[in-house]
């Protein structure tokens, strides 16, 4: 019995099996369509917006099906801020990298060829970055309004105690 | 297909009526979710994939927060009446708007029929030997206007700061019973006898 099973079985947390079984499945195919969203970004409708906030839906169904326990040990809302900020700091970076080529965003890296994964230089580095920001900040809105808001009294408790044990 | 676009938008009017209407707070939520869905399909029959597929997403998104806020908080309904005063002035606000929208509107091009501009134009000349993209909205937010782009995340970057500054429910700084009362933060027994049965 693997770790997601033993969630599945829990009755406490989150919604019915049946919710957490289907959720198990849906799972892997929204992360990797949020991933395909962002990586083709440059070639296909979509970009890093898009893709950060289908990532982002993905870790809230976690929440929302399995309870807060698995969704902060997956992604808690440290790493959230810490991937936030320094994905931002990244997509500066990028932007500050161009003044070697003359200008501010300046596309130094090569074009590449037409409809090829890695083309069109450094717009698949920012659509990378905006995604991963995108994330990680739309994640921490939902912890913040949901998990750690005023007026969540019983989750917060629950929180509260599962953080006093570790 | 101008027929469609307008039976959705008088749908998408609908919806909002009904949101704001609604006594219920789930059902005027849901009904916010008719105008976005709709406005994505709208988008979509414009010929706007990108913009439909993010207006989707964050249209679930807020969707999911928002019940998942609303069933969590207090929603009892304000019965008081309205005040007479502010619904005349914003009747005489929303007539001069109609006034002035009236000459405006004939101004604007034909639908369907956007006016030729030179940055446009160059962009889709030119856009996929520039910028390497075939996305041509993408070349435009990350290499033309890559700027404008940051500064977006910018505002992203502010507004998740100030969400996680004021919605955190406890402070940095150690509180005190004499703030809590100043300010009105509810303790955890106010909680549990406010909000006991969500």
């Amino acid at each position: 019995m693997d770790k997601m099973e033993k969630y599945i079985r829990d009755g406490k947390s989150g919604m019915t099996p049946i919710v957490k079984t289907v959720v198990r499945f849906v799972m892997g195919i929204i992360f990797i369509f949020g991933a395909y969203v962002v990586l083709y970004g440059h070639l296909t409708p979509g970009g890093g917006f898009a893709g950060g906030v289908i990532l982002a839906c993905g870790f809230i169904i976690l929440t929302l099906a399995f309870g807060k326990g698995l969704a902060l040990s997956k992604f808690s809302d440290k790493w959230a801020s810490i991937i936030d900020n320094s994905a931002a700091l990244i997509f500066l970076t990028i932007g500050f990298i161009g003044f070697s080529g003359g200008y501010f965003f300046m596309n130094i890296l090569g074009k590449g060829k037409e409809f090829a994964l890695f083309s069109a230089g450094t717009i698949p580095l920012c659509n990378i970055a905006i995604g991963l920001k995108v994330t990680a900040s739309v994640f921490a809105v939902f912890l913040t309004l949901s998990i750690f808001g005023r007026f969540v009294s019983k989750l917060v408790d629950d929180y509260e105690d599962d953080t006093e044990k570790e | 297909m101008e027929i469609f676009l307008l039976v959705l938008t008088i749908f998408m009017i609908v919806g909002s009526i009904v949101a704001i209407e609604a006594k219920n707070l789930l059902s005027s939520v849901i009904s916010v979710g008719i105008v976005g869905f709709s406005l994505g399909i709208v988008f979509l029959m414009l010929g706007a994939p990108d913009i439909a597929i993010t207006q989707v997403v964050v249209e679930i998104l807020i969707l999911v927060i928002l019940i998942r806020a609303t069933i969590t908080t207090d929603n009892t309904a304000i019965e008081k009446h309205k005040d007479t005063f502010p619904v005349v002035v914003s009747l005489i606000f929303f007539g001069l708007f109609l006034i002035f929208a009236y000459f405006a509107v004939q101004e604007l091009p034909q639908f369907g029929d956007p006016l030729p501009r030179e940055a446009a134009a160059h962009y889709l000349d030119n856009g996929p030997e520039e910028t390497g993209a075939m996305n041509i909205v993408t070349a435009v937010l990350l290499d033309y206007r890559a700027y404008d782009t940051m500064g977006e995340a910018t505002v992203l970057f502010a507004s998740i700061v100030g969400a996680f500054v004021i919605l955190r429910r406890r402070g940095r700084k150690h509180r005190k019973d004499e703030d809590t009362e100043k300010v009105g933060i509810l303790e955890d027994e106010d909680i549990k006898k406010n909000f006991e049965g969500f």
